[in-house]
């Protein structure tokens, strides 16, 4: 391994969390989507919404954090992926522009109607991104594009049989892990009549998710031969073995209702399909181009690689906090009591004193920063002018709630 | 391997011809997106304040507010995410040969930025359904996280927009960047501070200006209570410090401009000549290299930009016409932005006077109508200035560096995108001011009393 596969291996990273994580966000939309009418299929829509709502827009940021590594550290390869694919990626933000608007509309709903209906949105869309996301995986995969812009045909490179494909196995490997999700989450609340709706859910679209990359390896055959012989005979095989044993693990573990481990084979078992592409394809990026052609300067290599390894500090202690907050239903069951908090004192007794340094604050800030001409004294002047904010505003904070002035109101 | 990708002359000029709706698209996507931003960086800061508050007397009014407010962040936030994906996509999807070209040098900025907006998203999600099932000091704790990203993540992001304004940190070969130091270019260039903090600002003054319009409009519709009256001066307080500063900030922002970018400050100002003793002109209209029927204030530019009245500045002349900007574009958004932006700092400056000479607020209903007002033109401000410094910048992408009319994606079917788009996000901004209007008129009574409602409409 080089300097320069080693951006493209977080990439990677972030695509296979995306599809396992992102990828289940989706599923519970898809399960939404078919849930039907009625009480029944209120609980399903109710629980899909519940058990995403304080993860998916951290599980969306893998995507940001994929499109941005590429184009940092492959720039050329980036450029001439994103003017090819323009029509599925657009429909991909589409939908999650629809996704999220969906998302931020549920919490004025007033009526199980207004509910559904915003459902619906929300969940044709959980369906439109992963299926656009993978034809564009499917077109990369069967080497459609070239260096250009547009660097392939922007119809043929992703409405092709790889593609299609892919997109199709997109949608049900999300259906797959969120029913997956969803039937150990339904456990956790108390719910085991959800449970095993979920339950037979998830053994259905396993067995349809294992049919669709079954049939897709037979499509790679006569569609994008180097990739299946690399996939079938070369490096990927390992990668290949891992899927579909996970895969049948996975069916094994739900049909004993053991759905704990369930939820780490299932993520294994679709990760593990995005290992064996990319170790099947390399070193090839696109058509005409390595990884090593694509690469950017050794210098921005090394900067996106102590970048994301001095984020991933911050980032996976915090990813661990949320995901065990939400494991545990710490963020979705019923709320406690209002902790009734002892009233004190209910006029900060500061404010004088705020007042004063937010007034000395603003006439140094307008001084170093308006009059001298110095760098140092301008940063200084800034610094200035946010102490005159921030001490301002704990001056000007209300402390007089508690002795409403017997003013003009109402 | 980037000297392979076509520059200008290697791009058919049948696709240059949506040149045009390109910049448009981005221009939109954009002013979509901006609004949101600066709720994502102040409000988190404000709900903080007031869960402050709240834990610190017991009051339940304060409670009752934060969790309001929450609602409004979380609604604001998932619409800030995904308009603020169309961005990233669009940095591809438009525009291929800039980030073709120059990813390697400012790319780092978006992947800093995307740790960032990790450590917002986890935070925002802990936050917002962790009331009540979180003790409270874990629950203040853990908005902490979104406040300070909010900061980190406009520094990153401001850092690249720097960087396109003042380019650095690479050598051009063959149009191919080379000798490419990133951190050096986004980090260690002085462009970066001043427009930073200039958006940083910006973000709590259309916050709170907007907020403090909703209570306005509430107090002038009869709806005035103690739980109104405490929001507006939560809001307005930040409003107004946030303006003062920006008065002095955004005159800051034009020396730097000055030094820097002297054509763009020639077309803030309509100059069309290198001029010694520079005047400033308010309103009127710039043709034929002068500014007609404008308000003539002799050697202001001079003072404004250098501090001497004869300071000689550069005209709109210095350059070819091929590389000038539409002057009268950037000149009517810089004169809306400097105008509502005084305006509201003379509005703060009313505010600051009644509270510290009658510690109170004004209570005049002139007062309350110009505060309703200044909600939205705090957003046109924004807008302005966000119109300023892009258009400003034209016809280049990278000043200098790079034509924005290089860096268009070769791919057609620009306006059937812009068109969906600009539908698609109607819908989003008629949904969003739907939810708003519905949270706002939730009950009041949801705080003390715990009942299932407070969990549904969470």
């Amino acid at each position: 391994m080089h300097l320069y596969d080693l951006p493209l291996a977080f990439a990677l990273v972030g695509l296979a969390l995306y599809t396992v994580l992102g990828g289940a966000d989706f599923g519970a939309g898809f399960w939404q989507l078919i849930a039907g009418r009625g009480d029944q299929a209120r609980e399903i829509r109710d629980h899909s919404h519940d058990a995403m709502a304080p993860v998916w827009e951290a599980n969306h940021v893998w995507l940001v954090f994929v499109l941005t590594v590429v184009w940092t550290a492959y720039p050329a390869a980036f450029g001439s992926i994103a003017s090819t694919f323009s029509i599925p990626l657009f429909l991909a933000g589409i939908g999650i522009v629809l996704r999220g608007g969906a998302y931020a509309l549920r919490a004025g709903t007033a009526t199980p109607r207004e509910r559904r209906r915003v459902d619906t949105v929300f969940a044709l869309s959980s369906v439109l991104t992963p299926f656009a996301l993978g034809t564009v995986a499917g077109g990369i995969a069967s080497a459609r594009v070239r260096v250009g812009n547009p660097g392939g045909s922007l119809v043929s490179s992703w409405l092709n049989p790889t593609s299609l494909t892919i997109g199709v196995l997109a949608v049900a490997s999300a259906a797959y892990l969120a029913a997956v999700f969803l039937s150990g989450d339904a456990v956790r609340d108390r719910h085991p009549e959800l449970a095993e709706r979920f339950r037979l859910r998830a053994l259905a679209t396993g067995l349809a998710a294992g049919a669709v990359a079954l049939a897709g390896i037979v499509v790679l055959r006569f569609d994008a031969h180097l990739l299946f012989t690399h996939l079938t005979q070369g490096v990927g095989l390992p990668a290949l073995i891992i899927s579909v044993l996970a895969g049948v693990a996975t069916l094994a573990l739900v049909w004993r209702r053991r759905y704990e481990p369930a939820r780490y084979s299932a993520a294994l078992a679709v990760a593990a399909t995005v290992a064996g592409w990319s170790l099947a394809q390399r070193p090839r990026f696109l058509a005409d181009l390595t990884v090593e052609q694509a690469a950017a300067g050794h210098n921005t290599q090394i900067a996106v690689v102590v970048a994301v390894l001095a984020g991933a500090v911050i980032l996976f202690p915090s990813l661990a906090l949320l995901f065990r907050l939400t494991l545990a239903g710490r963020l979705t069951g019923p709320e406690l009591a209002a902790p009734a908090a002892s009233p004190r004192d209910p006029i900060p007794a500061t404010t004088a004193r705020s007042a004063r340094l937010a007034a000395a604050s603003l006439i140094a800030g307008i001084g170093l920063l308006t009059v001298a001409e110095a760098g140092w004294a301008h940063a200084l002047g800034v610094v200035s002018l946010l102490a005159f904010v921030a001490c301002g505003y704990r001056a000007l904070l209300p402390g007089d709630v508690e002795h409403p002035r017997p003013a003009k109101e109402r | 391997m980037t000297w392979l990708l076509p520059l200008a002359a290697g791009l058919a000029p049948g696709m240059q011809r949506y040149l045009l709706q390109a910049r448009q698209m981005q221009a939109f996507s954009f002013a979509a997106h901006i609004p949101l931003v600066c709720f994502g960086i102040a409000l988190p800061t404000l709900l903080l304040s007031v869960e402050w508050l709240y834990l610190r007397t017991g009051n339940e009014l304060y409670r009752t507010l934060a969790r309001r407010w929450t609602r409004v962040m979380a609604a604001l936030f998932a619409a800030g995410v995904v308009t603020g994906t169309i961005l990233s996509f669009e940095m591809g999807l438009l525009w291929p040969n800039f980030t073709g070209t120059f990813g390697g040098v400012f790319g780092l900025g978006f992947a800093i930025e995307g740790f960032s907006f990790f450590m917002e998203a986890i935070f925002i999600g802990i936050y917002i359904y962790g009331w009540d099932r979180l003790s409270p000091r874990a629950h203040f704790a853990s908005g902490i996280p979104i406040a300070l990203a909010g900061f980190t993540g406009s520094l990153t992001v401001i850092s690249v927009n720097g960087w396109m304004n003042h380019p650095s940190g690479f050598r051009l070969e063959h149009g191919k960047a080379v000798d490419v130091h990133p951190f050096r270019a986004l980090f260690g260039n002085n462009y970066l501070w001043h427009e930073l903090l200039h958006m940083y600002l910006a973000a709590y003054m259309v916050t709170g200006f907007l907020l403090a319009s909703a209570y306005a409009w509430s107090r002038l519709r009869g709806r005035y209570g103690r739980y109104e009256r405490t929001a507006l001066t939560v809001a307005l307080a930040a409003a107004i410090l946030s303006s003062i500063a920006q008065a002095f900030v955004g005159d800051w922002n034009g020396r730097t401009v000055a030094a820097a970018q002297p054509t763009k400050l020639a077309a803030f100002e309509g100059l069309g000549h290198t001029t010694s003793g520079a005047p400033v002109h308010l309103l009127g209209w710039y043709r034929h290299g002068h500014v007609e029927y404008g308000i003539r204030l002799p050697r202001l530019l001079s003072l404004l930009a250098f501090h001497r009245p004869n300071a000689r500045v550069q005209g709109l002349d210095a350059v070819a016409p091929a590389d000038r900007p539409p002057v009268n574009v950037v000149r009517f958004a810089f004169q809306t932005m400097v105008g509502i932006g005084t305006l509201l700092a003379l509005l703060a400056v009313v505010v600051l006077i009644v509270r510290i000479r009658r510690k109170r607020l004004p209570e005049s209903t002139w007062f309350y109508r110009a505060l309703v007002a200044a909600g939205p033109l705090s957003v046109v401000a924004l807008i302005a200035g966000w119109v300023v410094t892009e258009v400003g910048r034209q016809p280049w992408v990278v000043y200098r560096a790079m034509r924005t009319s290089q860096a268009v994606t070769g791919a057609g079917g620009i306006p059937v995108g812009y068109g969906t788009l600009a539908a698609v996000y109607l819908a989003l901004a008629i949904g969003v001011a739907w939810v708003l209007r519905r949270l706002s008129r939730m009950p009041l009574d949801d705080a003390p009393a715990p009942q299932a409602q407070t969990a549904e409409a969470a």
